[in-house]
């Protein structure tokens, strides 16, 4: 394995707050519990947990700006060490930094970051809860390439199928304990029910019609519940059984409050019987019954939101996510398992199709990061018990949609007017969304449906 | 005839951040850094601590010395640009050399711009925008008695700080009714004012300077008020302009300084990009281009133009760039980002206050419609790189107001920890 620096990740849900991390900073760089002296620093604001810490970025900020030249990141270690003596005390650093890595302390008279006490930090060592862990960047990822992969090397997917990547990763992330069901579509028709461990995927996983998978997930978890035993359900349904052929079974699960994550793997299509419309493949996109030709120029209706459908079932938890953002979909994932235990936990992941969506198996990622960044597909989660949605990845400034649309085939055909159209409707559906960050809307909402 | 992949002119914050992000895709082709001056790398944001011999001026070069041979870039001293032949591919220095290009970075900052008052080109008078400048400022003021400082931006205050400390009588002359207006509203400003006055220097704000003339080793200035001024060292600290004038006839679109876009490329020609204190970019509160000079703006837009040189695809459009620095005096520190002067009977603002005058605190937000659009901070815990971020990543507030608001330090670091991974 190559190189890789350290950084101090930090875990806010196992956070209480106890400051002992603050304490034992002081202490080491110090000699005292002021917690004015420590390099890091926890906060409580909202019910939440906020760290203010160096990362020690691999560009970073505050090493670019410092006008002394007096900050430097260590080659060996990664480290960003600060120079005393080059330090004029312009406080430019403190503006460069986003996350608040390095601050003035008023009674030193100068700024302040952390060193990691000489390669072992006081911080994690002296945190009761392991809400602080030293590791190495790559390692944030390794911990995930160590959990056991749950589907056999060699189904039948397309070269570069991104479903095959969701039910991988989803499955490695929630663990063996699961029954998984795949209704008909891209995820039954690789071959998941397998036998015996050897082929598909190694965990109970069974093929309910399209039109019931959350029905029988339901009924499953209640047995198990019934028989004493805590197991999770987990469904993977294409775009076509969640939200056409699937949608009332699904509903209905979601009312009743049914204890599960229920992952919409969402191709925008029928992709495996022939590339088929569904009611989420987008306006103008080309499929096999909205062909281009001289009167029709590809879909002629917007796709169903269905991710705001669900927020609106006030399930436990629903968010949407891509394979172009691992981490977030990562984290979404433990929220939802979590959230499952109390009820239905809905996650609307973005799944290009090379094969479906004429592109190259290569740009998958890039098809799936140049989404989010035109706001084509806005990552967000609704968590019930806060009430409102968040978004998880806010995009600053979104890339106009034609870079997103130019590299797919099923929308070489678009006119100008077309793309203003996805331009304006990609602008309305952030418009629409911002409304239900507002804990107040969202609440307003709730009863008046 | 010399010959560059990637050439870079100016070698400063832009210059050296494009070449940063240069390297990072391609670690093999040319790269030159022409440097106008004849030592290696510094920021013009370090001469005022230069001037007070905070940090000696061998001391202030912002890459070791070895840094340059590492990264296999070429770096030439002395080598000042006098005009560039974009059709060509080439510039030509002030030696007559003549380099040819492929992709060429203007970087070359800004220059003081010395206002037009009567008399003032037949006196002697200093500048502080060099490392040079700054080295006969401070040898120029350990033979003086009085200084007299023409502009209260940051330059001119942070001299003023010096030359007090270094002993000598001071007095500020500001044609605008506060100090540093770039920066700080009216309340802001008159306390930071107030601080100068303890000291013991002067400041006279809403004076215009009618004329100037030297007599023997006396400059005397006669002000708009009617008052004259005599001292025997005058610095002119009115702010600064982009350095463009080899670009005249280069077919480089120049306003105020170089027209770019999002990606820093330059208008009126191909394969130029412009970057830091001499280009005019989008500004990010409307989209009126303009020249906003500071470290921040410079260390991005030098990224951004270097990434599009090289073909960087995760490159982002430069979002805009808004007034942020932070400044520090007489032990005291301040900050100001984006739109922290706007005053709280404005409409569409809503602004939140602490002010402390007694133990010197002030501390400013200012929201509009759900979102910070700026802040300002006089001896406050506040970060400013965090608020800088909750305004340019146009982070919603409106649902947390109540809690930032209250407290805007730890939700400020709340939001920000969580878009860390």
């Amino acid at each position: 394995m190559g190189k890789g620096y350290k950084t101090i990740a930090f875990y806010p849900q196992r956070c209480d707050g106890c400051q002992k991390c603050v304490e034992a900073c002081s202490e080491f760089h110090a000699g005292s519990t002021d917690p004015v002296h420590s390099r890091i620093k926890v906060v409580e604001a909202g019910g939440a947990f906020g760290l203010a810490l160096c990362r020690q970025c691999g560009e970073p900020q505050c090493v670019m700006n410092c006008p002394a030249g007096a900050l430097e990141k260590d080659t060996e270690t990664g480290v960003i060490k600060w120079d005393r003596d080059r330090c004029v005390n312009c406080h430019i650093c403190t503006l460069a930094c986003p996350y608040a890595g390095i601050t003035y302390n008023v009674v030193s008279e100068e700024v302040m970051k952390c060193d990691f006490c000489e390669g072992d930090p006081a911080c994690v060592k002296a945190c009761p809860l392991g809400a602080l862990e030293l590791k190495r960047g790559a390692e944030i990822f390794n911990e995930w390439a160590e959990l056991e992969d749950l589907v056999v090397p060699g189904i039948s997917a397309c070269l570069g199928c991104n479903s095959e990547l969701v039910l991988r990763h989803t499955l490695r992330r929630v663990g063996s304990n699961v029954v998984v069901a795949t209704p008909p579509g891209c995820m039954a028709g690789v071959g998941t029910v397998g036998v015996n461990g050897k082929t598909g995927v190694k965990a109970p996983v069974f093929h309910p019609l399209l039109t019931n998978t959350a029905a029988m997930l339901a009924g499953a978890k209640r047995y198990y519940k019934r028989i004493g035993r805590d197991v999770t359900m987990i469904a993977f349904g294409g775009d076509g059984g969640t939200a056409d052929v699937g949608f009332q079974s699904l509903s209905g699960a979601a009312e009743r409050g049914e204890q599960m994550i229920y992952i919409c793997v969402d191709n925008e299509g029928y992709m495996n019987t022939g590339v088929q419309r569904s009611s989420t493949t987008p306006y103008g996109a080309w499929t096999s019954t909205t062909p281009v030709g001289t009167v029709l120029r590809g879909k002629s209706r917007d796709a169903k939101p269905m991710p705001l459908l669900m927020v609106m079932h006030n399930c436990e938890y629903v968010a949407t996510a891509s394979t172009a953002f691992m981490e977030d979909y990562y984290r979404k994932l433990e929220k939802a398992i979590e959230a499952a235990r109390r009820g239905m936990a809905y996650i609307h992941v973005f799944s290009p199709c090379p094969t479906g969506w004429r592109f190259p198996p290569s740009k998958l990622i890039e098809v799936g990061r140049k989404a989010v960044q035109t706001n084509i597909v806005p990552l967000w989660e609704y968590e019930n018990r806060v009430g409102r949605i968040r978004f998880t990845h806010p995009v600053e400034n979104p890339l106009p949609v034609a870079e997103y649309l130019s590299l797919i085939g099923k929308f070489r055909h678009l006119d100008e007017e077309q793309i203003a159209h996805i331009q304006a409707q990609t602008q309305r559906k952030i418009e629409v969304l911002k409304k239900f960050t507002s804990e107040q809307t969202t609440t307003t909402l709730h009863h008046a449906a | 005839m010399f010959h560059s992949k990637y050439l870079i002119v100016g070698a400063s914050h832009a210059g050296l951040s494009a070449l940063d992000a240069i390297r990072l895709i391609e670690p093999e082709g040319e790269v030159t850094l022409l440097c106008a001056e004849s030592t290696p790398p510094y920021s013009p944001t370090i001469l005022p601590y230069v001037v007070s011999g905070e940090v000696r001026a061998e001391e202030v070069f912002l890459r070791r010395s070895d840094r340059f041979e590492r990264m296999g870039v070429r770096f030439e001293a002395g080598a000042r640009v006098v005009s560039v032949q974009a059709g060509d591919h080439s510039v030509e220095l002030e030696s007559g050399e003549k380099w040819e290009y492929e992709k060429l970075l203007l970087a070359t900052g800004a220059a003081p711009s010395i206002p037009r008052i009567e008399g003032l080109e037949g006196v002697s008078y200093h500048v502080l925008r060099t490392l040079e400048d700054a080295e006969k400022l401070r040898a120029a003021m350990s033979a003086a008695k009085e200084a007299i400082v023409l502009g209260a931006g940051l330059i001119g205050m942070h001299a003023a700080e010096n030359m007090l400390k270094a002993g000598l009588k001071v007095r500020v002359v500001e044609a605008l009714d506060q100090v540093l207006p770039a920066y700080f509203d009216p309340r802001g400003a008159d306390l930071i004012e107030r601080a100068f006055l303890e000291q013991g220097i002067e400041i006279l704000t809403g004076e215009r300077v009618e004329g100037v003339a030297q007599s023997g080793g006396r400059v005397e200035l006669s002000l708009s008020s009617g008052k004259t001024l005599s001292g025997d060292l005058l610095l002119v600290s009115t702010g600064v302009k982009p350095r463009t004038e080899y670009l005249k006839g280069s077919g480089v679109e120049v306003e105020e300084g170089v027209v770019v876009d999002d990606r820093m490329r330059a208008g009126g020609v191909e394969d130029v990009w412009a970057a830091g204190d001499v280009a005019q970019a989008r500004g990010f509160f409307g989209d009126s281009k303009r020249v906003n000079a500071t470290v921040l703006s410079a260390v991005e837009q030098g990224r951004i133009a270097g990434m599009d040189m090289v073909g960087d695809s995760a490159l982002q459009p430069y979002g805009g760039g808004m007034a942020v620095n932070t400044y520090t005096f007489f032990k005291h520190r301040a900050f100001s980002v984006g739109m922290g002067k706007v005053s709280e009977s404005e409409d569409d603002f809503e602004v939140d206050q602490v002010y402390l005058p007694s133990s010197f605190c002030y501390q400013k937000l200012v929201f509009s419609g759900g979102y910070l659009v700026g802040a300002s901070g006089i001896n406050t815990e506040l970060d400013p790189g965090v608020l800088y971020q909750l305004i340019r990543r146009k982070v919603n507030l409106e649902e947390e107001k109540g809690v930032f608001s209250a407290k805007p330090l730890e939700m400020g670091r709340v939001l920000m920890s969580q878009v860390w991974r």
